[in-house]
């Protein structure tokens, strides 16, 4: 058939399926904002800012499994998105992102609201395209699903002139794909899997390391089926949190920086590594020489250039995390869990020698009192975002996580303001289960504007702000590494939190005790509209353990014993 | 520190916009080196090759090959072991200079004068990237007023 630009766009987001579509309008997008208009087949939720479409549509795709679709305009709006993008690439987030561009004919004459988009997203896109002809777009558009969906997930941008979008053309979105020079290697190679198998078998204090490709790729059932059915004991990365629930016996809780003291001991003494879908990031392995210095190591991934990348793997397969390990449950009868019970008890010893906890305070609320607390009240029934800080490390600490995409947080590029927009995504992709943002005075006030995006689409998500008039995560660096010098972190002036969730149409509670504390989360659930919950907690409290920076992972810093 | 190795890398891709830049870019946003390269379209195809020479420790060698291969446009990557590698230099010196030595010496590196004007002689030479080096060192004494080098192409033998 022969439609314009705008209608192909309209017609290959509804032929993809999409229910929901996260943007901001402008000069070079309103032809394909004029097609939304007289559309009823998907929704579109206006965000207050493009970053925050993004993120929204960064949250929406975690928790739903989907791709995200954002829409921008160029200039301004593009490089607003920017950040969105780098973002979605560092985490490996399925995203199309699409974005108008000034008419061909502008193009480099400097024209208003023009800025080179696709040099600009080339680094931070795992592809991009301009379209510089409507005859393309369906098949553009196409490439564009299949390749942010496939292989390693990421966002895939496609920028489209306005003359572009107005061009009539043949459209047929039926058309086959012929993408010769991507082909993602799904299938891992059986000879490496029985490989891998053997040095399993023969280990005798092997662990599982479970990162977040094991969520990107639906594979935590499968995952859980194979540590319960070897009965080897597991660390989760910061990104795969949820892989396991929270109460599996097997599971040592998070690994890295931040992580616990078993966690991190059980990497030290470990002589086989099992990886899937983790990256061997810094945060996680601290100084790479000491990292798990005397154990072998299975890679699993689905991209090659992340198998030895950091950590030599002596067994690596590349392939789809599920793919693979379904082999491996296949090949994992000779695998004798009795065998690990010594090896088990050896980590359950690091547990109780220093479990993940903190020092409660009679007149003041500590931050993971909260976590938990929301976990008691919430538990399950929570989807859980984070913005990025302090109020993050604790949430990936403390919050009991039954299940995968149930955990959504920036954690390769660390971004500040993700959490809201993010957690407005999850509310739209999930309306079933409550939306908390656990935040931070800093981050919050990053992407505040959405409250006007929350409110108008009726998206009650829950922000609970850890308030303790810091940029905490710095000021932790500064206190412990900078002899206390608190250069620009001290945000003793603040807004008045309640007022500015009343402004925007939410609720707002400002939370002293803990008693206040139950009753506003209570509230803020029961009346399901969009709540600012401002707890004044600890100031000078500390994420605890940590791996300073750079350092071994058996070198943790702990919390401190408190006298009895 | 890891020893520095150089390597010749060929890259085949789709001939297509701005993928001279995706290639680029990944090397200057990674932090890896290119010496040179060189890029033509493979005739009767809708590929182009690149020849990349580069250095760098075994590791980041791996990682260049990597992740020029997750670019969407590329179809394949060579890491040359055994190969057949040729560059060209042109030569620009004073008609005044003693064109028969300069002659004779361009002979010995596959090369000859391919143009001779009022003022100025220019040579061309086609040989490995190391005897071309060598080319440049002995002809300094014939004050050569301007020289360009192409980057290298290579084959697998």
């Amino acid at each position: 058939m022969q439609i314009n630009g705008a209608q192909m766009v309209i017609e290959a987001l509804i032929a993809e399926g999409v229910d929901t579509v996260f943007g901001y309008p402008g000069g070079a997008i309103m032809n394909v904002y004029d097609e939304i208009y007289k559309q009823n087949d998907f929704k579109h939720i206006l965000t207050r800012h493009e970053q925050a479409s993004v993120h929204a549509a960064e949250g929406y795709s975690k928790a739903s499994g989907k791709v995200g679709v954002a829409m921008i305009t160029s200039g301004p709006g593009f490089t607003n998105a920017v950040t969105g993008l780098a973002d979605a690439y560092m985490d490996s987030i399925p995203l199309v992102v699409i974005s108008g561009q000034v008419p061909m004919s502008l193009i480099g004459t400097d024209a208003f609201q023009e800025i080179d988009a696709v040099g600009i997203s080339r680094s931070c896109t795992k592809h991009n395209y301009l379209v510089t002809d409507a005859k393309d777009l369906g098949r553009i558009l196409k490439e564009a699903f299949h390749i942010a969906s496939t292989g390693r997930p990421g966002p895939v941008h496609v920028d489209i002139p306005k003359d572009v979008t107005a061009q009539i053309a043949e459209f047929d979105y039926s058309l086959e794909l012929n993408l010769e020079t991507y082909k993602p290697h799904v299938k891992g190679n059986p000879r490496q899997i029985k490989k891998a198998m053997e040095a399993i078998s023969k280990a005798k204090r092997p662990l599982f390391y479970l990162g977040g490709g094991i969520i990107n790729a639906d594979a935590a059932y499968e995952v859980r089926d194979l540590v319960h059915k070897t009965g080897i004991p597991a660390v989760e990365t910061f990104m795969a949190r949820g892989t396991l629930s929270h109460d599996d016996d097997l599971l040592i809780s998070m690994l890295g920086m931040h992580g616990s003291y078993a966690a991190n001991m059980a990497m030290s003494e470990t002589d086989l590594v099992i990886g899937l879908g983790a990256r061997f990031d810094d945060r996680v392995t601290g100084k790479l020489s000491e990292f798990a210095k005397n154990a072998g190591v299975i890679h699993v991934d689905i991209d090659p250039a992340s198998i030895s990348k950091l950590v030599n793997a002596d067994y690596p397969i590349v392939g789809d995390v599920k793919n693979v390990v379904k082999e491996m449950l296949e090949l994992s009868s000779e695998i004798k869990s009795e065998k690990y019970s010594s090896w088990r008890d050896t980590i359950n010893q690091f547990d109780e020698l220093h479990p993940l906890a903190y020092h409660e305070d009679t007149d003041r609320i500590k931050p993971q009192w909260v976590i938990e607390r929301v976990g008691e009240l919430l538990g399950d029934s929570a989807n859980i975002s984070t913005d990025v800080g302090q109020h993050q490390m604790w949430s990936a600490q403390f919050y009991p996580f039954t299940r995968p995409r149930q955990w959504i947080s920036s954690g390769g590029l660390g971004t500040m303001g993700f959490g809201f927009p993010a957690a407005i995504g999850v509310k739209s992709a999930c309306p079933e289960k409550i939306s908390v943002n656990f935040t931070g005075d800093g981050s919050i006030l990053m992407n505040c504007q959405e409250l006007m995006t929350a409110v108008e689409q009726k998206l009650p998500v829950i922000n609970i702000i850890l308030n303790n008039n810091f940029l905490g995560m710095v000021r932790q660096w500064q206190t412990m590494f900078y002899d206390k010098r608190h250069s620009e972190t001290d945000l003793s002036v603040q807004p008045d939190f309640v007022k500015l969730s009343e402004a925007f149409g939410g609720i707002g509670y400002r939370v002293k005790t803990k008693d206040e504390f139950d009753a506003a989360l209570k509230d803020a659930v029961e009346k399901n509209i969009v709540a600012f919950i401002d707890v004044v907690v600890e100031r000078m409290e500390n994420v605890m353990p940590m791996v300073p920076s750079g350092g071994s992972l058996f070198n943790m810093m702990l919390l401190e014993k408190k006298e009895k | 520190m890891e020893a520095s190795e150089r390597r010749v890398i060929s890259v085949i891709v789709v001939n297509e916009a701005s993928v001279l830049s995706r290639i680029t870019d990944l090397f200057s946003g990674r932090g890896y080196n290119i010496t040179s390269l060189t890029v033509a379209p493979i005739p009767d195809s809708r590929y182009s090759r690149l020849t990349i020479v580069t250095s760098g420790s075994i590791r980041v060698i791996e990682q260049i090959t990597k992740q020029l291969h997750k670019l969407i446009p590329v179809l394949r990557v060579y890491e040359h072991a055994d190969l057949v590698e040729k560059e060209m230099a042109l030569v620009k010196f004073p008609v005044t200079e003693n064109i028969t030595d300069i002659s004779t010496l361009c002979e010995a590196y596959n090369g000859k004068i391919v143009n001779v004007g009022e003022n100025v002689i220019i040579v061309m030479v086609a040989d490995e990237p190391k005897r071309v080096d060598n080319f440049l060192q002995v002809i300094k004494r014939y004050n050569p007023k301007e020289i360009v080098r192409s980057g290298a192409v290579a084959l697998e033998r």
